[in-house]
């Protein structure tokens, strides 16, 4: 199909977030989106697949003005979105999200529906369970199962919004196969992504958007400095990893032994120094995040000890963690970090130690306003942060935690930050190794584990293999152990 | 009569007792599946109970009485949906003043109409199959209302977790952006599932005030609670139409248990037995939904390997999470 945007506008608010936006992408090409947070990308792809309506502008497809009045025309057109943060219904089956909203007979058949989502996944070599809780799929899989069920529907257009944050190795390559062999049938992909390389390996043209309007385009070849000019107004590199002396113990796990109704680690014997960066590797679902919340104080261990300077926290609750300097940042934000509908400086009102039973505004205005500007926040303090794009929302995330920590635990901290704010980010985070803080993170940009951690360790199934000195890891030896490789 | 069939006239009082707090539940699952909390039942059963028995004594029709019973609820549950969701109003502040006002309504509307004899719902066993040993006098020598409890029960169940349309119910309470980007009209169906579950909150009351316990005897009718509980037994229940019967059941049998060993406990008070149920439902409730708690986990901690995961699973099991949005408003942009 031949997708043409013209002059689309959109306003929030105060906020402009789309200005006099035009786009042509062709049949049969893969148009890529590039663009630092906040510039407008989902919102223009929102407006093309009917989820929000433009305060003006046209729409043409295959040279024919369309009329996107919701959703559901743009699904009768053809038009499918995967959205930033999958929508779709975690309680539910596999099979009951692939079917809910499907047209067609009132009465369901799921056993014609796994049928279907059997002989749709084996075209590209997708392995989603059709029985199984879309709550315990990874993110990979809850993208392939919404992809699967967009084209479905007789998609002949697909945007992704992102769809390369959080995702295996593997399932990227899946994924960039998949939609290869999609262009090549006729349809066409718009792909948002922040990661250059993406849009490199894949995208015929792309488009690069900067507050709120066109910076520019280019086609493949692309010079690499130039887009990064375009997104950004000027140029940006990588810095030279920062080295910070590590101090004397300070975590130490004896024989801890976690688990939930899924997996089981045993046997976890670490001990984590002061200033020290550990980087969590694996496929999703591999134990990190166990991990990561037994440390935080969230899960109660099934056994051994959890010793913080001494002191054994094991089976503690949580505010005793919380109150002897362990923070945790959850990869769902808007689930378990953030309050939807609370603004960001009433985020900061909360989170304000000490403090009466009275909140006083003036101050915590003060306050909002000096954390939003440290943390380069785009969008009002006074809206509700879920109205924040998504990477702004991961900055707000992480504005929140309070200062003198001793151990921070984090999800995917970067994950859908474009790389000016993602080194912004570490070098607050590196600040605190500083000062003698311990970083636990996860991430599944490997270069990323590499770049920041001291000691690597690496998740399969449950099983932990390390800690391993990322100075002697490289990204392909990395991806073998997660794969199992020993 | 016999010992075994005294019990089966017993179970079956039990299930047609709790005929009308089926109803309410039911009406209420499918209003929270939609993502709307109708706080207002208690208030609602009261007036319809007492509408529809003034409708059915002034035109001596039993069906007016039902049908007016059924537009009570609904109106009520109107009320509730433009409140919430064209005014973005709080859903439990509301519902909660409709819950007072409708129960100081009845009492003042109805006082004319106390203790007056009205119509009644006649009893109808099903030919053929009310014969049937055990099975026959269980269920199938009620009245009318009763068997379209079981049905409604059965059909909500259905429509829920094997048609399109409950599907997407279910995806409107769970995430209505995600309903949204399917092409649900996420505000009209909330709309349409309050309206349609208040109306089935609505039929409790004639199906208490025409067949149960026939007449409008203002305070003491017994009728007062009746919402309150229903609220409950929808949590109990899980937001799943046949664990709220099995909550519905349990409460009438609670009740029927007050009154059995009535003369068996002299010394205990009338009122302690009547009141006993509604403590005893919410303890049920309780317990059912603990397995989140700490200090459950504590104990559980304590058991042997096999029995803990065993223990854990029951739980995991029982627990039920409401619909994610419940409560919360949806606008589309
Ligand atoms: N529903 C909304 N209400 C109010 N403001 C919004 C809403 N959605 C987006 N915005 C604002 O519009 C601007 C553009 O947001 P958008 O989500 O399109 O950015 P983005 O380019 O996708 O960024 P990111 O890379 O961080 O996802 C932001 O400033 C954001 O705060
Ligand atoms: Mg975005």
């Amino acid at each position: 199909m031949n997708i043409a945007l013209e002059n689309i506008s959109k306003r929030f608010g105060e906020v402009q977030a789309n200005e006099g936006i035009s786009l042509a992408v062709p049949a049969g090409t893969i148009h890529g989106i590039l663009g630092e947070n906040g510039a407008g990308k989902s919102t223009l792809m929102k407006i093309l697949s009917g989820f929000i309506r433009a305060d003006s502008g046209r729409t043409f497809l295959d040279g024919a003005p369309a009329q996107i009045r919701g959703p559901a025309d743009a699904i009768r057109l053809g038009i499918g979105m995967l959205h930033q943060d999958p929508l779709d219904f975690p309680p539910m089956t596999a099979v009951d999200n692939f079917l809910a909203g499907r047209t067609g007979a009132w009465r369901l058949s799921r056993p014609d529906a796994r049928r279907e989502l059997e002989e749709r996944q084996a075209d590209f070599d997708f392995r989603v369970d059709p029985g199984a809780r879309v709550e315990n799929l990874t993110v990979g899989e809850r993208q392939q199962l919404e992809m699967v069920r967009l084209l479905s529907l007789g998609a002949r257009a697909l945007i992704l919004d992102e769809p390369t944050t959080g995702i295996s190795a593997l399932q990227k390559d899946r994924l960039f196969a998949a939609l290869r062999k999609l262009a090549a049938d006729g349809k066409s992909i718009i792909l948002i992504s922040h990661k250059l390389r993406d849009v490199e390996m894949l995208c015929d043209e792309v488009t690069v958007l900067r507050r709120a309007r066109v910076a520019g385009r280019a086609q493949a070849p692309y010079d690499l400095n130039e887009l990064v000019r375009l997104m950004f107004g000027r140029v940006v590199t990588r810095e030279p990893r920062l080295e910070v002396p590590t101090g004397g113990p300070l975590l130490t796990l004896d024989g801890l032994a976690v688990e939930d109704h899924r997996l089981r680690l045993a046997g976890l014997n670490l001990e984590i120094r002061a200033g020290e960066v550990i980087g969590l590797a694996g496929l999703e679902g591999s134990g990190q995040e166990l991990f990561l919340r037994a440390c935080g104080g969230l899960l109660r261990p099934a056994a051994g000890r959890l010793r913080l300077a001494g002191r054994d926290l094991a089976g503690e609750p949580y505010p005793v963690f919380r109150d002897a300097g362990i923070a945790y940042v959850p990869a769902a934000r808007l689930e378990e970090g953030l309050v939807a509908g609370l603004t960001p400086a009433e985020h900061f009102a909360i989170v304000e130690p000490g403090g009466g039973l009275v909140i006083d505004w003036k101050l915590t205005m003060e306050q909002a306003e000096r954390r939003i500007a440290e943390y380069d926040i785009r969008g009002a303090a006074t809206g509700p942060v879920d109205s924040l794009s998504g990477g702004n929302q991961q900055r707000a995330l992480l504005s929140l935690l309070p200062p003198g920590l001793c151990l921070v635990l984090l999800e995917h901290p970067t994950r859908g930050l474009d790389v000016e704010s993602a080194s912004a980010i570490w070098r607050k985070l590196l600040d605190r190794c500083a000062d003698g803080a311990a970083l636990v993170f996860t991430s599944s940009d490997l270069e990323e584990i590499l770049q920041y951690s001291d000691r690597v360790l690496v998740f399969f199934g449950g099983q932990v293999a390390g800690p391993v000195p990322a100075s002697a890891m490289t990204v392909e030896r990395l991806g073998e152990m997660m794969g199992g490789q020993p | 009569m016999n010992g075994e069939s005294l019990v089966l006239v017993g179970l079956a009082g039990i299930l047609s007792s709790a005929t009308p707090l089926l109803f309410a539940a039911i009406g209420e699952t499918l209003a929270e599946r939609a993502g709307v909390i109708n706080l207002s039942l208690n208030g609602t059963i009261l007036l319809s109970a007492m509408g529809s028995f003034g409708v059915a004594v002034k035109t001596g029709s039993l069906a007016l009485g039902f049908l007016a019973g059924a537009v009570i609820g609904a109106f009520m549950a109107l009320i509730v949906a433009f409140g919430s969701i064209t005014l973005r109003q709080s859903q439990v502040a509301v519902g909660f003043v409709l819950a007072m006002v409708g129960r100081d309504l009845s009492y003042f509307l109805g006082a004319p109409l106390m203790g007056r004899p009205g119509p009644t719902v006649p009893s109808w066993p099903v030919p053929a199959l009310g014969d049937i040993p055990v099975l026959g006098p269980l269920l199938f020598r009620h009245d009318l209302p009763t068997y379209a409890g079981f049905l409604l029960v059965a059909g909500a169940w259905f429509w829920l977790y094997r048609t399109r349309p409950g599907l997407i119910l279910q995806g409107v309470g769970e995430r209505p952006a995600a309903a949204h980007a399917r092409g649900a009209n996420v505000n009209r169906l909330r709309y349409l599932y309050t309206i349609f579950g208040g109306a089935l909150v609505g039929l409790a009351g004639p199906i208490y005030s025409l067949s149960i316990k026939a007449g409008w005897m203002g305070t003491i009718s017994g009728l007062d609670g009746l919402g309150w509980i229903a609220l409950a037994i929808t949590i109990f229940g899980g937001w799943n139409p046949w664990r709220a019967a099995l909550g519905a059941w349990f409460f009438a049998l609670l009740q029927w248990l007050g009154l059995v060993l009535q003369p068996h406990l002299p010394g205990v008070p009338m009122q302690v037995l009547q009141v006993a149920p509604f403590p005893l439902m919410i303890l049920a409730l309780l317990l059912v939904n603990a397995g989140n708690a700490e200090w459950v986990q504590r104990a559980l901690a304590a058991l042997s390997e096999p029995r803990r995961r065993a223990a854990a699973r029951l739980l995991r099991s029982l627990r039920a999470a409401p619909p994610a949005s419940l409560g919360e408003h949806f606008e589309s942009r």
